[in-house]
């Protein structure tokens, strides 16, 4: 019994999956992998696949986090290898290390997302944020399966910051399986820390905090991804949660 | 002239409806050709939801065929929900394939698979998507050749106005024709535009080109004639058979979607055709003669199409599955082969007869057991032999009560509302046999917590079957059949008996409308796009069907022609009339329908030809061919063993 820890990424039009697109599409991948799956007992067995969240629907990550148990011990780095392969091109595996001690799911406390405001001026999406930040509470509408609820989008914000593409402190990601070009000179960036909250806020409340506190609409959708997932340091910044478990396999 | 992608101009609009992923395509196993090294290009529409169309085994075979061919590519469309439409229609983007997300209207055929007529406005909405004239006649040298096939394309009459073309029975072959036909014009220069193409198509005598007929009407609406209006075209049409199954072992690649689909599984098709003769059953009749996959070549497409997708499910899918003459080999040895890699089996398609408990036990040996399906048909023993389907309540009893002894808690029972000579009796007693079922199987499982549930479906006669002249049963009468029926469930002393018996059906009405379209003829088509243009989209569909358009639909366009929705649906056909579908030879003898429907009449049943005579139904002969049945007795070639929790081996991983 073997259990291992990936790192990967959900980029270009694949955004477009929700987490039961990924998983399934994972658990089809490790079988066609030949990946020497655990599986439940049962009268409807299912392979032993933990996920750790999942970006929205729509968001694209360079961050997902996901546990699977194995029957045989494989080396990491092969699985990574031939897992890859046998995904779609822009669900990427871009790490597996073995278990080490303690749980992954306490290590995700905060997210920094990457969102991209095309039609936005750098100096309008500012002054958007900079109210959001002079506000302690703000009150957004999300849609749910069980109609409208109000969540309060502010106090999970710790940081946020916003930036001109390409520009210095702007960590654009790959262009891999991109399609959407936007103009340059009208696209706002925000990098914005989020704390993993209970309701979760998600990328889109935070924009709709901006339409509420600065009526900001955006002239067409904003595409979001999520860099980074971790524990918060004191700056504000995201430890690599995979860290222990690479020390750990180092020995 | 290159083609290019209308991606970027449909992804902002993705975020803004539902279930997006359906519409970016990289699905594994999905081909993306070069555009301008084609030298004929197909575009293939399933016209229904994606996640409906995209199993759907017909497209997957062909995309896969024409994509194998060097210099040909062929890309998939599906239809958009209304909220997709409406943003395509305000942004300007046009109907495109999930492929290359190319324009459909830059494609040189249009393929349409109609496996149901429910799909008929959804054609029409693609077809105004892509800038591409509704009416064919309307269409020239730049647009695509609009062709349509499935099983509905048996009777295309309908849709006449709208399709370019229609080609009747098996496509593999079929394309590949249609392909050289049009490689071969384009490389002329295009003699004689658009016209000498579709005529060299109908010269094959299997490509219909409704527009090369002539159809007149007597006074009182009945079809006089129906007559070739040129040279080089035959009086009638004739269906394509693929005969070697084996020869076609497609789908090789099966396709994987990225969202979620009707089927979460791969399909291997174990044999085509079926001669068990239900008289009900348009696909037992037109699919003939019975072709047999062999053993091998089943045990081959399986392991090829695990590795190359992933599935967790293999559906051994035909038309009665249990009745492959080494269907008990097939399934021991495919148990035996996939132990350990929770991999399961299901035959999606069973008799009562055919089927027997070791089957089921070895179909569940490695994956979930799931409900147990049959399909009586007909609550009595009459009605049974009126629609030929031979099947016992005894033995029914029997296999019940073997499942429920050996752990399955569900069955489900399929029925149909409706048949001919059908009395609210011969309803009734389904009650009676859902009940008998669940006293069986608490006797059997010494257990109170089993279910039965019943499932009830509309009956449209349909061309090319002995029912295609009875008189179809109004909705009011079904409704209400079914109506007694739910009481009759619910009444009886014992209640746990109704509680323990779920019942699934849907109101008559949609069946009336797919009655008017299955055996409809040319003035039909007014009908089916008026109903489009006052928003008539995804029939199949019960919260988009509107039953009061179709109705008022077809009194506006039909009764100035002295006609009726009743006239086409509830109307009995008497001998002489010539059918719409006349022309268009299935292969099976027009006599012996007949005589069959007569049969039928009299509650005489008929034998499958595969154990007992040829009863001359007429395909084998006039296709020059035979039933392709085993036992061969070959056996499955022994591959290597394969993984553990996981159906395939990977030596690069665990090094063995």
């Amino acid at each position: 019994m073997q259990k291992i820890r990936l790192r990967y990424a959900k980029r270009g039009r694949l955004r477009f999956t929700s987490h039961r697109d990924v998983a399934r599409a994972f658990e089809r991948a490790l079988r066609r992998a030949g990946v020497p799956m655990a599986y439940s007992q049962g009268f409807s067995p299912h392979p032993k696949i933990s996920w750790i969240g999942a970006a929205p629907t729509g968001v694209a990550s360079e961050a997902e986090y996901v546990e699977i148990q194995l029957v045989e011990a494989v080396d990491p780095v092969r699985l990574a290898e031939v897992l890859d392969a046998a995904l779609a091109p822009g669900l990427d595996v871009l790490e597996a290390v073995a278990a080490g001690p303690g749980g992954l799911a306490e290590r995700m406390e905060a997210s920094r997302w990457r969102i991209e405001l095309p039609g936005v001026g750098v100096a309008e999406l500012q002054s958007a944020v900079d109210s959001l930040l002079a506000q302690e509470h703000v009150e957004v509408e999300r849609l749910t399966k069980d109609g409208r609820r109000l969540i309060d989008a502010r106090p999970a914000v710790i940081r946020a910051e916003v930036l001109a593409p390409g520009g210095p402190g702007d960590d654009a990601p790959e262009g891999v399986g991109t399609d959407m070009s936007y103009p340059q000179d009208s696209c706002g960036i925000l990098r914005v820390v989020v704390r993993q909250t209970t309701p979760a806020v998600r990328p889109d409340d935070v924009l709709s905090a901006l339409r509420v506190v600065a009526a900001l609409e955006p002239p067409v959708p904003a595409k979001a991804t999520r860099m980074a997932q971790g524990r918060l340091d004191d700056d504000g910044g995201l430890s690599d949660p995979l860290a222990l478990d690479r020390q750990a396999a180092l020995g | 002239m290159s083609v290019e992608s209308v991606f970027p101009r449909l992804e902002p609009l993705l975020p803004r409806v539902s279930k997006p992923v359906q519409y970016v395509g990289g699905e594994l196993n999905a081909t993306v050709k070069d555009w301008d090294s084609a030298a004929v290009r197909w575009a293939l529409m399933y016209p229904d939801a994606y996640e409906v169309g995209l199993p759907n085994q017909g497209v997957m075979i062909l995309y896969e065929v024409l994509n194998e061919m060097p210099d040909v590519l062929a890309e998939r469309t599906y239809a958009v929900w209304p909220d997709l439409e409406k943003l395509m229609r305000e942004h300007g983007v046009p109907q495109f394939t999930v492929d290359g997300h190319r324009p459909l209207g830059a494609f040189d055929v249009l393929g349409v698979s109609f496996s149901t007529e429910l799909g008929y406005t959804n054609m029409l909405t693609a077809l105004d998507l892509a800038g591409i004239p509704l009416h064919a006649a309307d269409r020239t040298v730049e647009h695509p050749v609009v062709l349509a096939g499935g099983h509905a394309a048996f009777n295309p009459e309908p849709i006449a106005d709208f399709i370019d073309a229609a080609v009747l029975g098996d496509g593999e072959e079929a394309v590949g024709e249609i392909t050289d036909i049009i490689r071969q014009w384009k490389a002329q220069g295009r003699p004689g535009g658009r016209d000498e193409l579709l005529t060299r198509l109908a010269e094959t005598g299997t490509v219909y080109i409704p527009r090369f007929y002539d159809v007149s009407y007597r006074e009182d609406g009945h079809i006089d004639a129906v007559t070739p209006n040129r040279d080089r075209v035959p009086a009638t049409v004739a269906k394509r058979t693929t005969m070697d199954l084996d020869a076609w072992p497609y789908p090789k690649q099966p396709l994987v979607p990225l969202a979620e689909s009707v089927h979460e599984r791969m399909s291997v098709e174990i044999f085509r055709g079926c001669t068990r003769g239900c008289r009900f059953c348009q696909a037992g009749m037109i699919t003939r003669p019975v072709r047999e996959r062999s053993i091998e070549g089943i045990g081959a497409m399986i392991q090829t199409g695990l590795e190359a997708s992933g599935f967790e499910e293999v559906g051994l899918l035909s038309l009665s599955s249990a009745d492959h003459s080494e269907i008990g080999e097939i399934t021991k040895q495919l148990a035996d082969r996939y132990e350990g890699t929770n991999t399961g089996l299901s035959l999606p398609s069973t008799r009562v007869d055919a089927f027997n408990i070791d089957l089921a036990n070895e179909l569940s040996r490695n994956g979930r057991r799931s409900g147990l399906t049959f399909a009586p048909e007909g609550g009595s023993e009459r009605i049974r032999r009126v629609i030929n389907k031979m099947v016992s309540e005894e033995d029914l009893i029997k296999t019940v009560s073997a499942a429920y002894a050996n752990g399955w808690r569900q069955v489900k029972l399929y029925f149909m509302c409706g048949l001919p000579t059908e009395t609210d009796e011969d309803v009734l007693q389904i009650a009676e046999m859902a009940k008998n079922v669940i006293r069986a199987g608490r006797e059997a499982s010494g257990r109170r917590d089993i279910r039965c549930t019943i499932s009830i479906g509309g009956f449209v006669p349909k061309p090319h079957t002995p029912f295609q002249w009875a008189a179809q049963c109004d909705p009011d009468t079904v409704d209400s059949r079914l109506r007694k029926l739910r009481e009759a469930v619910n009444s009886d002393r014992d209640r746990s008996l109704g509680r323990n018996i779920g019942m699934r059906y849907h109101d008559g009405k949609p069946s009336l409308i797919e009655g008017l379209l299955s055996r409809g003829d040319r003035r039909v088509g007014r009908v089916i796009e008026r109903v489009w243009r006052d928003g008539g989209r995804f029939d199949g569909w019960s919260e988009h069907f509107s039953y009061d358009r179709w109705v008022s639909a077809a009194a506006a366009e039909l009764e100035p022609l002295r006609v009726s929705l009743d006239w086409y649906t509830t109307r009995e056909r008497d001998e002489a009339e010539i059918l719409p579908w006349d022309h268009l030879d299935s292969g099976l003898d027009k006599e012996w329908l007949w005589d069959d429907w007569q049969d039928a009449l009299d509650a005489r049943e008929q034998d499958d030809c595969r154990w007992t005579p040829c009863f001359d139904c007429g395909v084998c002969p006039a296709m020059g061919t035979d039933i392709e049945i085993g036992p061969t007795g070959r056996k499955l070639l022994p591959i290597s063993p394969v993984g553990v929790g996981s159906p395939t081996r990977n030596p690069a991983l665990t090094g063995q």
